[in-house]
């Protein structure tokens, strides 16, 4: 890219348009791995850390919160607490010693959902080392996503499919809740087999769904398709400006109408 | 500068104006515009219709075809190995399909196979960074799929195909809108929890560009949703699984069909060689290559690798002069911007709204048009400009509320609401800025219903691919487009790989490549595949805006 080029959606003339100061610049000094680097204010850990001249191979992935690549866990000078953070959804602050974890070594049990049913014991059989469960808390303290994780391992633990599978629903599976674990629990294991025990035997059975995939099994929609296929292009275009928007009240219209 | 609820001052202003005006703008009834208005605000403001973002083909079977800037680029450099570099007398692993790509796509295929009489054994999945890092693990809004009594598959088909303002290839969308209800009944089989109503059937929104309510979805976490359950049980059945360990090149036969591909593996810099019967491509986008300057919502690893693969070996690609951009990228804070706000916040009420705090677009023209619109508002002087100069126009997310009931913002939007709480601001109680974002890559390397590519033995299935969207894709149809896809690809190859034998390997297509190029005289210096972008340093910097800087 050339000098010359901006990025999209950049404003021309900023200071004519807005009304205040340009936020504070300057930078912060972060410890990567015990390495100082003076970065930028205003990045996430993720870009500060590519700032400092880091090319992520692991520790890196949808950059946009939603798959646990990046998890972190930084202490900030004279701090106590041991903080839990996602790279790319957390500014870096001053002295924050920070490392990754790239990988979490975490067994998961091996099953055959069709194979399951969804009773009492079905979770604690496959995973019986959540009855080591001691309440710590500590998982839900680690978590990034700021999920109930005790809350569902107990639930699990109660044999209470649905509710465990809700709870653990926002999991992003990064994986921070079984580093932690004095009880050696692959907590997010354990959800993802909730949720699946759910999905599959518990939620309702949807009967539009149903109807459909008879009529698709009796071949009822494949006439109305090819005709469409095969239609003229000045025919389909018409046919397609004519569309009634349901989203637009078109389809009620037509109900009060009486067609 | 004085923060206000997560807002500076000035933008709170201008905030004000949008609840002053929020009781009116739920009534505000704004049409959506005709073909011909369409035409003219994609012509004036997208860059899929502007000067200097694409540029001629000069070497390969497309040849003469326009595409954008970066993608040429990638066609015009050097294949990053040479077959001299590699020993094809020792293959290293020796299975009847490998799937380059462990995203949605790929990872569907693998279990369809699996279901179609190949042992997990016999199957490899090669991908760049872990199982399931994909576009696929963050697709927020949902899934298509005709399945209520008011719509039905060729309704379906008519939206995709004038969503696609009828550029797409007929074939594929009828295999695309036909079995999307197969692909709801297996995820539910599997254990996909989806969002319901009171009556057991699914919650179903409408999407941008959409004639029925056909959006199914799991919160706004329903790629992430997919995908765990997917991968979940593609562990249970053992399918192995290479991590970073992206494929750099395919391996031909004498007989020219694709028989493996070479594989690199980014921490240890071994090289390994693979013979396949079937190779199925799913290597997914390109977001990361900045298209046109854009911002991008993509993953780390979408750089196109799978099209430059295809291409060397002479698959044709298609549809890449366009590019999706999506209306409502962040825009603010700093942090976020690029990022994806999901199209299920226009979906449940949310309007799209100027600084002035008054409506201009109707909100969910497809995602091409509602961007363009979102441009022009902004070059007109009526988007909001942030302090760091970002473009942006209001998003009224509390009319959610409003309209739904307290609380469904915070149960059917978990995601957006975390991830704006993150940086300060509360979206159930005030609305967020959007510009639009790189998004999607429309086109690709062409297949049929069968994934079949112009290459025997080469596959493809997902984003990688081109046909299925034409020139603009619907939401929810690439979550649809990599099951419905991944499946088949699965399926045929399944069959094809009991006919086939394979004839001595060789790379010789790099050689003739290479002799393209030499006879073009292009000295870019540039290698491909890119394999990952490069951000460090100074680049760091425009990554705040997550670009590319020289």
């Amino acid at each position: 890219m050339s000098d010359n080029e901006t990025i999209q959606g950049s404003a021309e003339n900023v200071e004519a348009d807005i009304n205040c100061e340009i936020p504070e610049k300057g930078t912060y000094r972060i410890y990567i791995m015990g390495k100082a680097y003076d970065v930028p204010v205003g990045l996430t850990i993720m870009k500060a850390i590519e700032f400092a001249g880091y090319q992520f191979i692991r520790s890196c992935g949808c950059r946009a919160g939603f798959c646990g690549a990046c998890s972190t866990v930084y202490r900030k000078e004279d701090e106590q607490k041991l903080h839990f953070a996602l790279a790319c959804q957390t500014l870096v602050e001053e002295g924050m010693y920070l490392v990754q974890i790239p990988f979490v070594p975490a067994t998961k049990a091996k099953y055959d959902i069709y194979d399951l049913k969804p009773e009492e014991n079905t979770i604690l059989s496959l995973y019986p080392e959540i009855a080591k469960c001691v309440s710590c808390n500590t998982c839900t303290k680690a978590c990034p996503q700021d999920i109930k994780v005790m809350m569902y391992i107990q639930n699990s633990l109660r044999g209470n499919i649905a509710k465990a599978a809700e709870l653990s629903f926002d999991c992003i599976q990064c994986g921070m809740c079984a580093m932690r674990c004095p009880a050696d629990i692959k907590h997010y294991h354990v959800g993802q087999l909730a949720r699946r025990l759910y999905g599959k035997y518990l939620d309702d059975e949807s009967q539009d769904l149903k109807k459909r995939m008879q009529e698709m099994r009796d071949g009822v929609w494949d006439e109305e398709i090819d005709k469409l296929v095969d239609m003229d292009e000045d025919a389909i275009v018409e046919l397609y400006k004519e569309r009634k928007i349901e989203a637009r009240g078109d389809l009620d219209k037509d109900c009060k109408e009486g067609n | 500068m004085n923060i206000i609820n997560g807002y500076p001052e000035y933008m709170m202003c201008s905030i004000e104006l949008v609840e002053e005006k929020r009781e009116a703008n739920l009534n505000a009834d704004i049409q959506p515009l005709t073909l011909a208005e369409r035409e003219k605000v994609l012509n004036e403001n997208h860059p899929d219709f502007m000067e200097g973002t694409r540029r001629e083909v000069t070497v390969g079977v497309d040849k003469g075809k326009m595409m954008y800037g970066g993608i040429v680029d990638l066609l015009e450099a050097r294949p990053i190995i040479s077959s001299k570099d590699i020993d094809l007398s020792k293959v290293d692993f020796d299975v009847d399909i490998l799937i380059i790509g462990g995203g949605g796509a790929g990872t569907v295929a693998a279990l369809f196979a699996h279901e179609n009489g190949i042992p997990a054994e016999n199957m490899l999945i090669a991908t760049k960074l872990r199982h399931g890092d994909s576009n696929s693990m963050m697709s927020q809004g949902g899934i298509q799929a005709a399945d209520r009594p008011r719509d039905n598959p060729a309704q379906h088909y008519l939206d995709i195909y004038g969503g696609g303002h009828f550029s797409n290839k007929k074939d594929v969308i009828r295999a695309l809108a036909m079995d999307g209800p197969e692909i709801i009944n297996w995820h539910k089989d599997i254990g996909v929890m989806y969002d319901r109503t009171e009556d057991g059937n699914f919650q179903e929104l409408s999407g941008g560009g959409t004639s029925r309510n056909r959006m199914h979805s799991c919160k706004d976490y329903t790629g992430m949703e997919i995908m765990r359950n997917i991968r979940d049980r593609s562990r249970n059945l053992d399918i192995p699984v290479l991590e970073f360990c992206p494929a750099v090149e395919l391996i031909l036969d004498d007989s020219g069909a694709v028989s493996g591909a070479v594989l690199f593996n980014m921490e240890t810099h071994d090289v390994h060689t693979v013979r396949a019967k079937a190779t199925i491509i799913a290597t997914g986008g390109s977001g990361r290559l900045h298209l046109s300057n854009y911002p991008t919502t993509n993953h780390y690893g979408a750089t196109g690798d799978g099209l430059v693969m295809a291409y060397h070996t002479g698959a044709n690609l298609l549809d890449l002069d366009t590019i999706q951009i999506h209306p409502t990228g962040d825009a603010f804070p700093e942090a976020i911007v690029g990022i994806l706000t999901t199209e299920k916040v226009r979906g449940l009420g949310a309007k799209p709204l100027n600084k002035d705090g008054d409506p201009f677009v109707f909100p969910l023209e497809p995602r091409d048009v509602e961007s363009a619109c979102f441009i022009r508002e902004c070059k007109a002087g009526r988007g909001l400009i942030t302090p760091t100069g970002m473009n942006g126009v209001w998003l009224d997310s509390p009319m959610i509320d409003i309209i739904h009931g307290k609380g469904t913002i915070e149960k059917k939007l978990a995601g957006e609401v975390r991830k704006f709480k993150r940086f300060g601001i509360d979206m159930t109680k005030h609305p967020i800025l959007v510009y639009p974002t790189l998004h999607y890559q429309n086109g690709g390397v062409e297949i049929n219903p069968d994934c079949e590519t112009a290459i025997p033995g080469l596959f493809a299935a997902g984003e990688v691919t081109g046909g299925v969207h034409g020139k603009n894709r619907l939401m929810g149809n690439s979550v649809l487009d990599y099951n419905v896809f991944g499946r088949r690809a699965g399926i045929f190859t399944a069959k094809y790989v009991k006919n086939r034998t394979i004839g001595k390997l060789t790379l010789d297509h790099l050689d003739k490549y290479n002799r393209m190029l030499d006879d073009l005289n292009i000295k870019s210096g540039r290698k491909a595949p890119m394999l990952l972008p490069e951000y460090r340093e100074k680049e760091a910097l425009a990554r705040a805006l997550d670009l590319p800087m020289s």
